[in-house]
């Protein structure tokens, strides 16, 4: 469905609430915009929208914008919100099921450089079967063209001994892979 | 009881300090801990951040492990590693369609037996205040602190079933055992944003700087963490580098009141420098 807005005409997708229903368990139905979620939240300044304008465009099937958004990149996962929700929603699942849906449909122009964190961090534990901090962070920097930003935190904590040079890979390290592989068919 | 340790990637490297505090503490309570043998990564934010599945079998792989090893308890001193768990063993225990899945992924059979516990809880319910009380030889008078228990200990409450969601209590009640004081402020469990400390830091050093400001306000001299990812996001993240207030982990005040030797060898790691605070209360030398 479409609709016109004076900013143009503006796609619906009726079926959007019923998907993140599904994915995240959430009853997105019954927020009655309260905004307590939004009062608490640590990163709704620093977001396009507050997490209440996110229900309430789940509501109206405002998928492409909200898909596209920063914050749902931007949600720490808190959980500030869904603790505090007087009907329950758990908003930081609702996020998640968002975020899931906007790398499965490639609509990652909200806040690039964040999924290209996870997906640094992910490919350290998908390679040793644990986080080796040093090389995830290379990795994170070379590809989000960032490698000279905290170049004095990083001296001081090499300094400090806090960074180990070689990763610790576990032994049994096939079952994190195996599962790693399910989880890509998702 | 059987007690499984269950480190983290953080504690492996940048929070090498609170690995060696927290076992030479739990030792030294009579805690008796084995790490779990070939532990992995919990998956942390960056796995329930893009793919379901992965973040609830990461974790489950660990409570295989734990469940293999025959540990009643799981005992994690990163709060995100035990959100991650302890959200991983309610889905299981809760959900059949969800647990079927993880199962098959993961190949075990869930059977709910291992406690997953924060080694704050650990030491708070089973050592308890009163026994941690009796063995400071060097108390902490004079330190005033604010304890910052951040979002993943205390949330969601349902799964985590810590203290009280919006003022939890027990790491002053620790802190108090050890004879230092600590201080009210609205701010125990506040984020501070450091899922995004690397990707965000503007925005995640006003979320720090917020907290800062307020601990100062409150009167403190410190902030006192049990996450690896808060006490080092709140040490990195200001706006004048390496200054201010320092942040402890709590086991390291625990071992200092304790006057255990081993005390000097985490204080040199910390990014701010705690000595000037420790030396002008004559608490360091």
């Amino acid at each position: 469905m479409q609709i016109m807005t004076s900013k143009g005409p503006v796609m619906l997708d009726l079926s959007f609430i019923q998907e993140i229903k599904k994915r995240s368990g959430q009853a997105i139905e019954l927020c009655y915009q309260c905004q307590k979620c939004s009062s608490g939240c640590p990163v709704a300044e620093h977001a396009d929208y507050h997490p209440n304008q996110v229900v309430r465009m789940i509501q109206y099937g405002l998928k492409e914008r909200i898909l596209n958004s920063s914050f749902i990149w931007l949600c720490s996962g808190c959980e500030t919100c869904g603790a505090r929700c007087p009907n329950g929603i758990k908003i930081a699942a609702v996020t998640d099921a968002l975020r899931e849906m906007a790398v499965k449909e490639r609509a990652l122009s909200g806040e690039k450089n964040i999924p290209l964190f996870h997906n640094a961090f992910l490919n350290s534990v998908r390679r040793d079967g644990r986080v080796h901090e040093l090389s995830m962070m290379a990795q994170y920097k070379l590809r989000s063209r960032t490698l000279f930003a905290d170049l004095d935190i990083g001296l001081k904590m090499f300094k400090k001994g806090k960074f180990a040079f070689l990763p610790k890979r576990i032994k049994r390290l096939k079952e994190v892979r195996q599962i790693f592989k399910e989880a890509a068919k998702q | 009881m059987k007690i499984a340790y269950y480190p983290g990637c953080s504690l492996e490297a940048t929070a090498k300090e609170y690995d060696l505090s927290a076992r030479t503490v739990c030792r030294h309570l009579g805690l008796e801990m084995a790490e779990l043998q070939d532990w992995n990564c919990c998956g942390a934010t960056s796995a329930h951040s893009i793919n379901h599945l992965l973040a609830l079998a990461l974790p489950a792989r660990n409570l295989a492990l734990a469940q293999e090893e025959a540990a009643q308890c799981l005992v994690a001193p990163c709060s995100a590693c035990y959100n991650r768990l302890k959200t991983a063993a309610y889905v299981l225990q809760e959900n059949e369609v969800e647990r079927k899945k993880v199962e098959e992924v993961v190949g075990f059979k869930f059977n709910g037996t291992v406690n997953v516990q924060s080694l704050l809880e650990t030491i708070y319910y089973q050592v308890g205040a009163d026994t941690m009380a009796s063995l400071v030889k060097k108390p902490l008078t004079g330190l005033k602190v604010v304890c910052y228990y951040g979002c993943l200990l205390v949330r969601p409450p349902e799964i985590t079933g810590f203290d009280q969601t919006e003022n939890p209590v027990i790491l002053d009640k620790i802190v108090s055992s050890l004879g230092a004081e600590p201080l009210m402020w609205s701010y125990k469990t506040d984020c501070c944003g450091a899922s995004l400390s690397l990707v965000k830091s503007d925005a995640v050093q006003e979320m720090v700087g917020l907290l800062l400001d307020m601990a100062a306000e409150a009167g403190a001299m410190a902030i006192v963490t049990a996450c690896p990812l808060c006490q080092s996001n709140l040490e990195m993240r200001r706006k004048k580098p390496f200054s201010g207030i320092p942040a402890f982990f709590f086991t390291e005040l625990i071992g200092l009141a304790f006057g255990m030797p081993e005390e000097r060898n985490w204080w040199p790691k910390h990014l701010v420098d705690p000595f000037p605070l420790l030396r002008s209360l004559s608490l360091a030398g």
